[in-house]
């Protein structure tokens, strides 16, 4: 097996704040090969941005200090790289889009100026070239009259023509591996389908490594390989695609299986995960999820799961995960 | 960006009208006999309060009055005093003092306080800023008369004697550096503040993160992606900050000695040369004016997203 382009290894980030020290990550680990979609799936607050962030190295640190784990990119350790070796990584070899364009977008510079940037600065291309470029990438990315729109502010795209002028951006440098932070979420449904769509095509036509985070299990069946289910700062499940919708093998990713709306069941009560997720800063003892997971014993709040391996590299963090899998 | 520009002019002539024509009433409606006292002990002559009434249209109605001013001023003349020395003259000397003054004040509180708010704003506590925070609440809560007096004291002659603190008839930009500073003190901590507190709101933004994750330099992301955004407010403070040190500028120069435009509005009320205070006026109301049209056509430079609305 080639090695992957990303490994993410037992990563743990805290963040020390005046209220007490929330430990945001607790052991991530995961891995992306060329070519290949990631999704990282989760609630709020359970770590998804963090660890993307951390792998950015966008971090605000402090507060947020890296305690234990490696970030391996091409076999290289991140970590511990300078701040001017990981600089030349971002946007380079890995690139990153945002939840909501609008605000990512610097809304005093040009779409065009915001994507030559990259080019003259990080390439040192000439301001014809890289304008030239730029049109390129916009019509790579199917936006209408891209020539025209170059020289647009942010402010006069539409959500979803944002999205895509974000996504331009982040392809300027050609990277290996692009991190999607929930690209979809701000966006209409038809839209969503349209930006999924296209990260799919370029994926595939540049043979890139993707991380889709998002809490969206629609948006994830469509496009991903393999899936991170994260909870409370752990990787929880961790399948094939397929294999998770066909048999989920965490209590925690079975419930929100079932708190999809189906036409099936139509006229009956939505079944939903009970309580909220943990607070970080007081995480529940033994397995995060026993307070509400509906197959809690009396295991559960007193040992830490292990890592359960349900074979074809498919794992789950519970204590009975062959049996959920089995009668999944 | 043409018809921004277009209407932003229009709306100068009404606000022209306006102020100008309320400084005129506030000045000449005065329920007060303008001769009094014009003629030392005794009363006025009749027949020089005749000549003087017809030479400023004091026996028309008011309104007329003003648009005959206004008149004279389209064409340059500001008129002349009770004792026919001609305003225009006075100014001509003393403005550019005053200006020169006030440019120098505000250069010095554009790069300080930029620097000072920039500096602070990025590394938030520490010796620094609360080195900034302490002086320029210092420099708030003191009269600008005080800060010059002791600057002027201690710098000077009399003091550590760093430097020559007086300022001749004709003052040269070096001489003026130290009143400069004296005037513009106040505006420069207000400028490091409102800097700070820029920086520091938009140091987190969406945009700032983007541009860190799109791995440009440091130098750049807050160089261009930071500060483009955050000097925004500051531009529009400076801008309109021109006119208020030249308005304010009557008790720098009294502290400094300085033959400007505060000393002559001083002597102008003082003396009730209704004229002068006038003509004075009038000209810091154009200047308020245009630096205000210039920060509004800047604004719509820095922010894009006004000037498409």
């Amino acid at each position: 097996m080639t090695q992957p382009l990303l490994e993410v290894e037992d990563l743990h980030v805290e963040f020390r704040t005046r209220d007490g020290v929330a430990k945001v990550l607790n052991g991530v680990s995961y891995h992306v090969s060329a070519g290949e979609t990631l999704a990282v799936l989760g609630e709020s607050g359970s770590g998804k941005s963090v660890t993307a962030q951390t792998i950015m190295g966008i971090l605000d640190m402090p507060p947020a200090f890296i305690t234990n784990g490696s970030i391996k990119f091409r076999g290289e350790d991140l970590l511990t790289k300078s701040a001017d070796e990981r600089r030349a990584v971002r946007g380079e070899g890995i690139a990153m889009i945002f939840q909501d364009a609008l605000s990512a977008l610097n809304p005093v510079f040009t779409v065009g100026f915001q994507i030559e940037e990259q080019l003259k600065v990080r390439r040192g291309m000439s301001k014809a070239d890289a304008r030239k470029r730029a049109v390129e990438l916009l019509d790579q990315v199917k936006i209408p009259n891209a020539k025209g729109r170059v020289s647009d502010y942010p402010h006069q795209f539409s959500g979803g023509m944002r999205q895509r002028a974000m996504i331009a951006m982040s392809l300027a440098l050609d990277p290996e591996l692009l991190i999607a932070d929930e690209p979809t979420t701000a966006l209409d449904v038809t839209v969503q389908a349209q930006i999924m769509d296209l990260l799919a095509e370029i994926q595939k036509e540049r043979d890139m490594g993707m991380i889709l985070i998002t809490h969206d299990l629609g948006v994830v069946a469509d496009v991903a390989d393999r899936i991170s289910v994260m909870y409370a700062g752990r990787i929880v499940e961790h399948a094939d695609v397929y294999e998770l919708f066909r048999a989920p093998g965490h209590p925690y990713t079975e419930s929100l299986l079932e708190s999809l709306p189906r036409l099936d069941l139509k006229g009956q009560e939505l079944k939903t995960i009970k309580g909220l997720p943990p607070s970080l800063t007081n995480i529940p003892s033994g397995c995060p999820f026993h307070p509400r997971c509906p197959r809690a014993f009396d295991r559960c709040p007193t040992e830490v799961p292990a890592v359960h391996n349900l074979g074809m590299g498919r794992t789950s963090r519970c204590h009975i995960a062959e049996e959920v899998v089995a009668r999944g | 960006m043409g018809r921004y520009v277009l209407r932003r002019l229009l709306q100068l002539i009404p606000v022209f009208l306006g102020t100008t024509f309320l400084i005129y009433a506030l000045v000449w409606a005065i329920p007060q006999d303008p001769f009094a006292g014009k003629c030392g002990q005794r009363p006025c002559d009749p027949a020089y309060i005749a000549e003087m009434s017809e030479k400023l249209n004091l026996n028309d109605p008011l309104l007329l009055q003003y648009f005959k001013y206004l008149g004279n001023l389209v064409v340059g003349d500001f008129g002349t005093t009770f004792n026919g020395v001609s305003v225009g003259e006075q100014i001509s000397t003393s403005w550019p003092i005053t200006l020169k003054m006030g440019i120098i004040a505000l250069i010095i509180e554009a790069v300080i306080g930029i620097i000072a708010g920039v500096l602070t704003g990025l590394r938030k506590s520490g010796f620094l800023d609360n080195l900034v925070l302490v002086s320029t609440l210092f420099l708030i809560s003191l009269p600008v008369f005080v800060t010059g007096f002791v600057l002027r004291l201690y710098l000077g002659p009399q003091g550590f004697d760093l430097m020559d603190t007086s300022v001749s008839s004709d003052p040269t930009f070096g001489e003026l550096i130290l009143p400069g500073f004296v005037l513009g003190s106040l505006s420069m901590a207000y400028v490091a503040r409102l800097t700070r507190s820029s920086i520091v709101e938009n140091r987190r933004a969406d945009y700032v993160r983007t541009a860190i994750a799109k791995g440009q330099p440091q130098s750049r992301v807050v160089g261009i992606h930071l500060l483009r955004n955050s000097l925004i407010p500051v531009i529009t403070f400076l801008g309109t900050d021109l006119g208020s040190l030249l308005g304010g500028a009557i008790v720098t120069e009294g502290v400094f000695n300085i033959n400007g435009i505060g000393g002559l509005i001083f002597r102008g009320i003082q003396e009730k040369e209704g004229v002068m205070v006038t003509g004075i006026v009038t000209l810091l109301v154009l200047v308020y004016l245009l630096m205000s049209l210039l920060v509004d056509l800047l604004y719509a430079v820095l922010d894009p997203r006004i000037r498409y609305e």
